[in-house]
Order: C-alpha cells, then sequence, then structure tokens
C-alpha cells in the first residue's frame, strides 16, 4: 500500500473487486491487496434477490413473533404445562414467551448480519496507523504549559502552600469514613464485637425445642442413631426485629444419641460429663466459615458440612476429622430438668461459628 | 305389641334399652374380634415360619443364624418390620456387592415373602412396625410446613430438591424422586445406613405425613422456567453456559466472521 | 452529495446532525471515525459477547427493580406457590417469587437477567483467553488490559451480589461463606463484619444495602469502565492477525459505515435473541425449590455460580491451617483461600504484560497478533493459569461429581489437593512442547511446501508425496513469525574493569529471557527460503506432467453428470443414466 493510501483519497484508479477499475469515492479505504472472490450474489442477479428476499423474510418473521408475543402473553394461564421433547413438562408461558421474544429479536440480527455478508461490500479494505506516542512537538509544548503553570501558579515556589494542601487533602475523605461508624447501631450493652459473637441465647436451664415446631424433647425420646435439631425455648420470645435470626444463627444445635460405650470422649473437663445418657448435644454452625450443619452419619458419627466438606467426630469431643474447619464443634453440656426434658447445663464453653481475630482470646 | 307400648314409659325403660345395646354390640364385637384375631394369629404365626426359613436361607449367613448380627452385618434383633420392609423392598438388601453402602435396586423378593421376612425379624423383638395406610394418609398434611421440616431436617443431606447429595467415603444420600410414601417414612423412623433416626416422638406422625406431602410436591411439580438441569443448581447451570450457551454464541461469531461464496 | 437526492427522512436526519455539529463541532469527529476499519475474525467478537450480555443484564435488571422489594422485613407467604403456603420469609424473597409466579414475563426476566449474568462472565474469561493467548496485552494495550482484569473482578462482585440478593436458602449460604471470610480478616474482621451486615450476621439491613451496591454502585464502575475499555480500543484500533497485507502499521478489515455496523448492531440481537430464548426454556435458579433463608438450615450440595465455584473450591481444598499469634487467631484456612489466592490471581494477570514486556525486552508497539505457539512460554503460562483455575473449579462441584460418579468426596479433595500441584506444572510442560513442535512444522512447511497427502510412483519406480507451495495466506502467517532472541547477560564488568552496577539485574532478566525465548525455533533465513522455493518449483514443474497424467485417467465426479467417461483405461462407464448430452 502507498503511503498516501489513507481515508478519504479521491482520485486514485485502484483495482477492485470485478477487476475492473473504478476511481476511490470520497469516504472510501483503498481496498487491500488481497485475493479477492465474487460472491454468487456479486455475480448472480438471481442469488442477490434471493438474498434480499431473505433478509426481508427474517425482519417479516421478526414482526411477527413480536405479534405473537403478545397473544402469548394475554392468552396462555400462568400456570399452563407444555411438554416439550427431551426437555418434559415446564412452564407454557414462559417457554412461549421465551420463543417468541427471543425469536423477534434473534431474527433482527440475523437478518442484519446475513445482509451484511450477501449484500454489503465484502472488499477488504486498508487503514493505516499511526503510533500511538504523540509528536515531539507536542510533548514539548506540554512541558512548556506545565513549566508556565508551575512559575505562575508559585507553587513551587512557596512549599507551605503546597505541603498544607496535601495535608489537608489527605484529611479531608476523613469525615465520610467516620460516618460510617454508625453502619453498626451498636447497642449499649455490647462491648465489642467479638464479645457479642461469644455469648448465646443458651443459659443454665434453658429448655431444647425442636427446630420448627418448638416442642420440648424428652431424653427417652431420643433413640440411639437418633438426631433432634433444636433451638433454645427462649428463641420464640425473641422478636424478628430483635434480630431473631441472629440469635438463632449461633443458638442452633444438634442433638444425637449414641450408646454411652460408643462416646470416645468429650469437650468436658475431667471428671465430668456433657452428655445425658449418651445424648450430645453441638453447636450447629461450622467453626469453618459458618454453614448450618447437620448431615449427621448415625453409624460412623461423623457430622459432616455440606459446603466446605469438612468432617468432625461427635464420638471423639467433635474434633476434625477431615477438611479444612480447624476447630472442633462446641458442644453444649446438657441434663433433663424435674420432668425429664433436656435443658442446658450453661452457655458454650468455646465460642460458636467461624473463627475471628479474638475467638480464643477472653 | 300393646305391653311394650305400655311399658314404654317405664322409669327403667331407659336402662333396659341401653343394656340390651351395650350386650348387642358388645357381643358381636367380641365375636366377630376372636374370629379375626384367631385369623391373624394363625397368618402370623405361618408367616413368621415362612419368613424364618426364607431368613436362613437369604439373610442368616450376614446376619447370624437368629439374626443376632456377626462381623459381616449388623444385628437385626429389635429393629422392627419398618426396617426389614424398607431394607428389602428397595433392594438393598440383600447386599449386593460390598461397597461404602448398599445401593437401591429391584428387590429380589415378593411383596409377600418380605412381609414374612418383616414378621419374622419383628418376632424376634419389639421394633418399629411397618406404617398402616392411615400414617401414609397426606391428604390433610401441612405442604408449607412440610417444606419447612424438610430443609430443618431432610434438605442438609437430600438436597432442596431431594435429589441426594454426597457424605463421607463414597457414601451418599440418595435422591428422593423415587422413594414411595412408605419407604420414606420407614426410613425416617429406622435410619437406615447413616441416616439418623427420626422416632415418631420427636417428630410426629403429622409432620412425617407433612414431610412425604412436601417431597410428593417437590417430585410432581413442573419446572415453571423450562428444563430443570437436574435442579442440581449452579454447577449444571454453569456447565450449560459454558457448553450450550457459549458453544452456540462462539458459532454465530464464526459464522458472522465466515467468508461467504 | 448534494441534499435534493436525499429522501425526507434523511433530510432530517442531516439537519439534526447540523445541529448538533454548529454545538459540538461532531462532524469533524464523525468524518475521521464513521468509516473506521474493523478487521473481521470470529474471535474479535467474544469481547463483544461480553458487553452485549452486559447490556441485557443492564436492561432486565431495570426491569426487575420495579418488582423487586429489598427488604428483610418478615412476612408469611400467601402466593400460589402452594409449596411454600404460610411460610415466614423476608419480603425479599417473597417479591421475588411474585416475580417468578405472578408477574407475567416475571420469570422470564428473571431468568434472562441471570442467565445474562452468566453469559457475562463467561465471555469475559473466553475473551480474556484470546487477548492473552494472542498477546494483544502488549504495548501499547498494556493500561486496556488492567481496565479489563478489572473489569473481570468487577463483574465476579457484581455477580454475586445479585446471587445473595432474593435471601433464598442458596444465596443467604453464600452470604453466611462470605461473612466467616470477612470474620477471619487480621484484627479489624469483627469490626468490618458488624459494619457491614449492621450488626450480628445476619441482621435486617444487609439485603437493602447489598442492593444499592448491586443496582448502582457495581454497574457503575462497571459502565465506566467500559466506556474507558471501548474508547481504549477505539483510539488504539483493533489488532489483526497476521495475513496478507496485513502489516503492524495498517488495519485491513470492513469499514464501520456500513459492514461492521451491520455485523456488531445485528450480534448484539443474536447474542440478546439467544440469551432470550435460553430463558424461555432452561430453567435458572430456581428459588423457589430452595425456601427461604434462615441461618439455621442448609442444602447438600450448596454451591455459588460457576465464576465464584473456584473460591469456594479453594475453600475446600485448603487444609485445616490456624496460627495463633500472642493468642490472637489468624484463620489461614479461610484466608489463603478466599483473599490471598484470588489476590495472587488478580494482581498476576494485572501485572503480566510488565513482567514480559522487562523479562523479553522487548518495547515496541505491536498492533499484529502473535500465534500462540511462536509465543510458547506464554502460551504455556496461560494453560497452566487455567488448569489451576480448572482444578479450583471443580473442587468447588466435587461433591455433586462425586454422586454422579460414585466417586468418594475424601478421595476427591486429596485427589484435587494434589493436581492443583502436579497439573499446572504438566500443563505448562506439555504446552510448551506442543508450541514448540508446531513452529517446527512451521519450519518445514516453508521449506518444503505443504503436504498433500498425495503419493506419486516416478517411472523408475519410486514413491514421493507431492508437496504444493503455500499459498499467500499460509506464507504471511508462517512468515509474520518474530525473531525473538534471549537477551544475553550483560558483562559483570566492564573493560577498566569497574563493576557494571546492572549487573546483577541483568543476569535475572537474562534468565527470564532465556525462560521465554531459549528454545524457539529458528525461522529459516530469506536465502533459506529462496533456495527451498526454487526447489519447490522444479518439483512442481517435474511433477505437473505425472499429475496430469494421472488426473487424466481418473474418473472425475462432477455432481449428477459423469465427463469423459470413456477416457482411459480404467476408467469404465457409469451405470447411473446421463444427462442426456455427450454420449
Amino acid at each position: 500500500m502507498s503511503e498516501d493510501g489513507m481515508d478519504n483519497t479521491t482520485g486514485q484508479e485502484i483495482a477492485t473487486s470485478g477487476g475492473t477499475t473504478t476511481e476511490l469515492q470520497p469516504g472510501q479505504h483503498p481496498p487491500a491487496d488481497v485475493a479477492h472472490h465474487l460472491r454468487r450474489t456479486d455475480s448472480d442477479p438471481r442469488a442477490q434477490a434471493r438474498a434480499v428476499r431473505q433478509v426481508a423474510a427474517m425482519f417479516m418473521l421478526s414482526a411477527v413473533m413480536v405479534v405473537l408475543f403478545i397473544v402469548a402473553f394475554v392468552a396462555i394461564p400462568r400456570d399452563a404445562v407444555v411438554s416439550l421433547p427431551y426437555i418434559g413438562p415446564i412452564g407454557a408461558l414462559n417457554a412461549a414467551m421465551g420463543i417468541t421474544f427471543g425469536l423477534a429479536i434473534f431474527l433482527i440480527g440475523a437478518g442484519a448480519v446475513h445482509w451484511a455478508k450477501k449484500l454489503m461490500t465484502d472488499v477488504e479494505v486498508v487503514e493505516e496507523r499511526h503510533p500511538m506516542k504523540s509528536p515531539a512537538e507536542d510533548t514539548a509544548l506540554v512541558a512548556d504549559i506545565y513549566e508556565v503553570g508551575k512559575e505562575e501558579s508559585a507553587f513551587a515556589k512557596y512549599p507551605i502552600i503546597r505541603r498544607t494542601l496535601i495535608g489537608a487533602m489527605a484529611l479531608v475523605p476523613i469525615p465520610f469514613v467516620v460516618s460510617l461508624r454508625d453502619l453498626w447501631l451498636q447497642p449499649a450493652d455490647v462491648t465489642t464485637p467479638s464479645a457479642e459473637l461469644k455469648t448465646t441465647l443458651w443459659r443454665p436451664g434453658t429448655r431444647l425445642v425442636t427446630d420448627i415446631t418448638y416442642q420440648p424433647i424428652k431424653a427417652e425420646e431420643v433413640p440411639v442413631g437418633g438426631l433432634v435439631n433444636a433451638v433454645p425455648a427462649d428463641l420464640v420470645e425473641v422478636e424478628e426485629e430483635e434480630g431473631n435470626l441472629n440469635a438463632r444463627a449461633k443458638a442452633a444445635v444438634i442433638v444425637v444419641r449414641m450408646t454411652p460405650e460408643e462416646i470416645q470422649s468429650q469437650q468436658a473437663p475431667d471428671g465430668e460429663n456433657w452428655d445425658y445418657e449418651g445424648l450430645l448435644c453441638f453447636s450447629k454452625i461450622c467453626t469453618h466459615v459458618g454453614c448450618p450443619i447437620s448431615l449427621y452419619q448415625q453409624r460412623t458419627h461423623l457430622l459432616l458440612c455440606p459446603c466446605h466438606q469438612s468432617m468432625f467426630d461427635l464420638a471423639d469431643s467433635a474434633n476434625v476429622v477431615f477438611g479444612p474447619a480447624y476447630r472442633r464443634m462446641p458442644q453444649l453440656p446438657i441434663t433433663v430438668d424435674d420432668e425429664g426434658y433436656l435443658v442446658a447445663v450453661s452457655d458454650f464453653a468455646e465460642p460458636v461459628g467461624p473463627s475471628f481475630w479474638e475467638v480464643n482470646k477472653s | 305389641m300393646k305391653t311394650l307400648a305400655t311399658h314404654r314409659r317405664h322409669p327403667a325403660a331407659v336402662l333396659v334399652v341401653i343394656m340390651l345395646g351395650l350386650v348387642l354390640t358388645g357381643g358381636m364385637y367380641a365375636i366377630a374380634n376372636s374370629a379375626t384375631q384367631a385369623r391373624s394369629v394363625q397368618a402370623d404365626s405361618l408367616q413368621i415360619e415362612e419368613g424364618k426359613r426364607l431368613f436362613l436361607e437369604g439373610c442368616s449367613s450376614c446376619h447370624g443364624m437368629d439374626g443376632q448380627g456377626a462381623d459381616t452385618g449388623p444385628s437385626l434383633i429389635g429393629v422392627g418390620a419398618a426396617s426389614v420392609d424398607f431394607q428389602v423392598t428397595t433392594g438393598r438388601m440383600p447386599l449386593a456387592k460390598p461397597g461404602p453402602q448398599a445401593a437401591a435396586k429391584p428387590p429380589e423378593y415378593t411383596e409377600e415373602q418380605i412381609a414374612a421376612l418383616a414378621a419374622y425379624v419383628a418376632s424376634l423383638a419389639p421394633g418399629p412396625a411397618i406404617p398402616t395406610e392411615e400414617d401414609l394418609d397426606t391428604s390433610a398434611a401441612d405442604i408449607g410446613e412440610g417444606g419447612e421440616l424438610f430443609r430443618a431436617n431432610c434438605s442438609q443431606c437430600h438436597q432442596a430438591a431431594g435429589r441426594g447429595g454426597a457424605l463421607s467415603d463414597g457414601q451418599y444420600a440418595p435422591n428422593l424422586m423415587g422413594a414411595t410414601a412408605r419407604e420414606i417414612y420407614e426410613a425416617m423412623l429406622t435410619g437406615p445406613q447413616q441416616m439418623p433416626v427420626f422416632a415418631d416422638s420427636t417428630l410426629p406422625v403429622e409432620e412425617k405425613q407433612a414431610i412425604i406431602a412436601y417431597i410428593d410436591a417437590l417430585r410432581t411439580s413442573e419446572d415453571p422456567g423450562g428444563w430443570s438441569l437436574g435442579r442440581f443448581g449452579p454447577v449444571t447451570e454453569g456447565l450449560f453456559i459454558w457448553i450450550g450457551g457459549m458453544l452456540l454464541a462462539v458459532a454465530l461469531a464464526i459464522w458472522i466472521g465466515a467468508k461467504v461464496r | 452529495m448534494s441534499t435534493e437526492q436525499l429522501s425526507g427522512i434523511e433530510r432530517t436526519g442531516a439537519g439534526a446532525a447540523t445541529y448538533v455539529d454548529e454545538r459540538v463541532g461532531s462532524n469533524s469527529w464523525l468524518s475521521r471515525n464513521l468509516n473506521k476499519v474493523f478487521p473481521d475474525h470470529w474471535s474479535f467478537m467474544l469481547g463483544e459477547i461480553a458487553l452485549y450480555s452486559f447490556i441485557v443484564v443492564l436492561l432486565s435488571g431495570v426491569y426487575l427493580t420495579l418488582f423487586f422489594k429489598p427488604s428483610m422485613v418478615e412476612v408469611i407467604y400467601d402466593g400460589p406457590y402452594v409449596p411454600l403456603k404460610g411460610v415466614k420469609m423476608s419480603e425479599a424473597y417473597d417479591s421475588a417469587l411474585a416475580i417468578s409466579f405472578e408477574v407475567r414475563g416475571g420469570l422470564l426476566m428473571r431468568q434472562i437477567h441471570h442467565w445474562s449474568a452468566l453469559f457475562f462472565t463467561v465471555a469475559i474469561a473466553v475473551h480474556m483467553f484470546r487477548v492473552f493467548f494472542t498477546g494483544a496485552f502488549r504495548k501499547p494495550r498494556e493500561l486496556n488490559w488492567v481496565v479489563g482484569v478489572t473489569l473481570a473482578a468487577t463483574a465476579l462482585l457484581a455477580g454475586f451480589s445479585g446471587y445473595s440478593l432474593p435471601d433464598d436458602l442458596l444465596s443467604g449460604t453464600g452470604l453466611r461463606i462470605a461473612e466467616g471470610i470477612v470474620l477471619s480478616v487480621p484484627i479489624v474482621g469483627t469490626w468490618a463484619s458488624f459494619l457491614l451486615f449492621g450488626g450480628e450476621f445476619p441482621s435486617t439491613d444487609f439485603i437493602s444495602r447489598l442492593y444499592g451496591i448491586h443496582i448502582l454502585l457495581i454497574p457503575g464502575i462497571i459502565l465506566a469502565l467500559v466506556t474507558v475499555h471501548l474508547m481504549m480500543v477505539w483510539t488504539q484500533k483493533h489488532t489483526q492477525f497476521p495475513g496478507p497485507a496485513r502489516t503492524n502499521n495498517n488495519v485491513v478489515g470492513y469499514p464501520l459505515m456500513p459492514v461492521y455496523m451491520a455485523k456488531a448492531g445485528g450480534f448484539f440481537f443474536l447474542v440478546f435473541g439467544l440469551i432470550t430464548m435460553i430463558a424461555g426454556i432452561v430453567q435458572i435458579n430456581p428459588i423457589w425449590i430452595f425456601g427461604p433463608y434462615t441461618p439455621d438450615q442448609v442444602s447438600a450440595g450448596t454451591q455459588p455460580d460457576w465464576y465464584i465455584g473456584w473460591l469456594d473450591g479453594a475453600l475446600r481444598l485448603m487444609p485445616p491451617v490456624e496460627w495463633s499469634i500472642f493468642g490472637y487467631t489468624l484463620s489461614l484456612n479461610v484466608l489463603v483461600p478466599a483473599a490471598i489466592i484470588p489476590g495472587l490471581v488478580f494482581t498476576a494477570a494485572a501485572i503480566y504484560p510488565w513482567l514480559e514486556a522487562w523479562a523479553t525486552g522487548d518495547k515496541r508497539e505491536h498492533h499484529l497478533l502473535e500465534r500462540p505457539r511462536n509465543a510458547p512460554t506464554r502460551t504455556a503460562l496461560g494453560v497452566m493459569a487455567i488448569t489451576f483455575y480448572t482444578v479450583l473449579w471443580i473442587a468447588g462441584g466435587n461433591d455433586i461429581i462425586a454422586v454422579g460418579f460414585d466417586l468418594s468426596i475424601n478421595f476427591m479433595i486429596w485427589l484435587l489437593r494434589i493436581s492443583l500441584i502436579a497439573l499446572p506444572a504438566i500443563a505448562f510442560w506439555l504446552t510448551r512442547r506442543i508450541c514448540l513442535s508446531l513452529q517446527r512444522r512451521d519450519r518445514e512447511k516453508l521449506l518444503h511446501g505443504r503436504e498433500t497427502g498425495r503419493i506419486l510412483r516416478l517411472p523408475h519406480g519410486e514413491f514421493i508425496e507431492v508437496h504444493a507451495p503455500l499459498n499467500d495466506t499460509e506464507r504471511a502467517v508462517i512468515e509474520a513469525k518474530p525473531d525473538s532472541k534471549p537477551i544475553p547477560i550483560p558483562p559483570e564488568t566492564d573493560s577498566s574493569g569497574v563493576r557494571n552496577p546492572k549487573y546483577r539485574s541483568g543476569r535475572v532478566r537474562a534468565r527470564l529471557s532465556r525462560f521465554f525465548y531459549g528454545d524457539t525455533i529458528e525461522k529459516p533465513t530469506a536465502d533459506q527460503i529462496g533456495h527451498a522455493d526454487e526447489h519447490l518449483s522444479d518439483d512442481v514443474e517435474f511433477e505437473k506432467p505425472l499429475l496430469e497424467r494421472e488426473a487424466a485417467a481418473t474418473v472425475v465426479h462432477d455432481g449428477s453428470v459423469l465427463h469423459k467417461p470413456s477416457l482411459g483405461e480404467d476408467g469404465h462407464p457409469s451405470e447411473a443414466p446421463d444427462s442426456g448430452d455427450g454420449r
């Protein structure tokens, strides 16, 4: 290509697709020096007419699809079901709207591309590139302007202005950051987040009740191999605005029963037992990143987290036997009250839920 | 009839009628009941005999001659008829091959044979019985509550759509979509394999029915949004967008860029 | 062109253009840009898929804001979906259910929104592969590469924030994990978590906070970055693959007006239509099945969307490591996979153009793309990164895979832990070998022509394979291979014995340079090629009569008409009826 074979060159004779020579129009780039083959639509008027018909048909079909979409929207009931091959029964309204609307859009695109490919020019043209770097005189000019500005503002002359400005600018975002403090409206009785994370609803004598139905649990009603998802009885009284879910997120527990011989160890200090006749109670919130876990395998006594596959051996102090969790699942000491219902002896001895910086600080 | 008409206002008449009624119904009940009892006792003992025969043939090699258990299989004393019915109906027992866990397959025994086996094992020691028609009647069940109970007690292993999930060491919680109401009920009652037991005391009959009704709703509900991709969630969706969606889009791009003849 | 030739509507358009031009001078800009040339290649459209799916995300997202209520206020469900009747849930989840079951077209829009979000992330990944493996990130496009990497990271945030909004069991579990990750941050973790969530997890503020982030902040950032991204592409002009007439100083392709406008504009409709049809017949994120979120419930197979899957996988593969520092706890089992690995991956991606430029000492502008085989080390590094990512991604779905293929998750975790270290190394070595072999084949082709696969028997009985000369395109593509030589190690001391201060860095650089270019197969010299061409044309001359004779003896079938059926000894007449002529 010649040096001046650029945008808007006029009057230059070049070879085009047909092998004939024509003048370059204003606004036309010169064709690239590559082999070019005629398309059927270039040489055959019938092929050309067919392509025109195809493009127009696609656009027209798109309009038809819009009409069908409206028909579907109005006519198909929301719960109608249609059975598609290989897919099975699915919602008819969604399928009908998706297909008609989708085709209405798709056909416009297909028509446009078909038009471009068959009927618009397919002669590849050349445009020259220029280095991204600015000409040296422009760069010099920028430097000059900067010098003048520096001189005229006396920015360099009075360092005190420069330094105080930089200092002020550095400090000015602080009010914005400080105002973020009340993203957490700290209740008066809460000292730090970590203190809040370390307490749960469980108190000495709090009854364990079944999740969802809130029924107290009789110790003898849980068979060996049994599992009960439980929460503290007080949870029912915590209103949603008072943080029912927050309390639930820390207090949820599981109760399992094994024969006392199966229990190898417990988290209780020496000489104590935190189980009640083989009934063991553990936090349900994973110590890794907090998924609730109650995948209890009753034969192997493993508790498995479905999120990241940590495994805890409930027969052996809920120690980690596999997976990414580091801390064991905290055990809740339990016993029964006068009526034979399961109650907590105290709160958890270890923080429940994911680890954090202050988790082991008292 | 005159005597009756004159005496019917006698103070003792009411008492007489009541007594008569009680004696009649009581007597008829006693007769009927003794007849059925006699029949069922007879049937039971026959069934238990047949069950014992089948047990010795097909189960005792692993579970011991008297179902007391061995190294090869757990004790069946006290597991109850429900457990036998579940294990054998779903084809999990007899075990096809040793593996991480017994897999479901077509049952190897007929219904009568399974009933006989169940009766025999139940005769060894009391245990959970096979649920009755009444237990499995979900017509009055609260599906909404069933869903909540399902998500609290079941979905952690069987997945929110009941499609099953992985447990440790190659074991798994099976897909529930092929399970019958009776199998689900029995599984909750007996805790087969790694599944914990959800006894009637902590998960009463109505709640079990609600859970079964919810699983049924999951099974029968269509997918309003289209092909469900197995209801496995984001993993299959991601696979679809890469394999289905992106390939189609790239094919379109290739069409746009391709030279025309 | 005079105005008389214009139709009424064109005159209106011209009038409007003049009106605007008189106020902002737009016509000068248009005159330079309206016929801008864009090279045509399917792989250049991958970025467009990302752009278009983002537009679809915006459009469908605006629709969803009309119906979605970002509130955690508790309500009792009373809608048409029976299995949730009477269940307590947040207003956010309730409104998402209403969009799915009550608003006509709501489910379609939700599914368009979600599918196009997935499309967006997939297209970004694929576009990034194209740019990386063809070296399109090299000078002068390093800055745009960084914009692109930032866009990729922002797209992940956009996706995750949206995934978490409907407040179903799956999205809530995702948030719980995010909170666990925030908690693991040293020193400020608990405070950051409490400020973010407005107290303990899950609190009652987070959905509305996330909503603002999802519909305003993140799309705003993406829009700004996309604008910069496109403006840079525009001013720098698109790169092109090597080929005849294509040089580092030109662009060969089609003008914006009309061809590229029709193709690129049409492609928008194609992508939009495709996504809409998928949303019509393939269900995504059936939130009604997962149920409302409560922090003590979970579903087996809980997974994030695919683009976060690799981080979930990293969390699964990480061994349990927690350090105690003066009684304080550093949860490396969470920090490493969830913060350090993504941080390293995105940083490494962002600075790669400068690393490579420094190592190779390449300061030139590059507008001609490099074939992946011609940069074996880069290609191998890319495949290595993809392998690393893929192993993590598989780990993110290992429970689904375990159930589907009867495997043990314990076994899979160990296998993947080992694979995460071993497979990228193997992939690097293997890719590099393959690239170098392909380079060798290219050299062969230049010297001996293309193997046609035709075997010819010479009169004296020898068999030879016919080699054909390369066509223009093949030759131009192969010859465009740059001559890249490793930088030599600078001398330790200069001639007067003074120690070279740049010796140390120079030595590192020479090593890196050898790492990049050390094994590259040398291109034949012009002399060798000339020689080979002569030889090849001799061969062609020699083979020509033989080939002609063979051709004459071969029955040529063209459509249904059999030509020259009687020619040649073994040319037997066809049994198919002739068309009637030439017999």
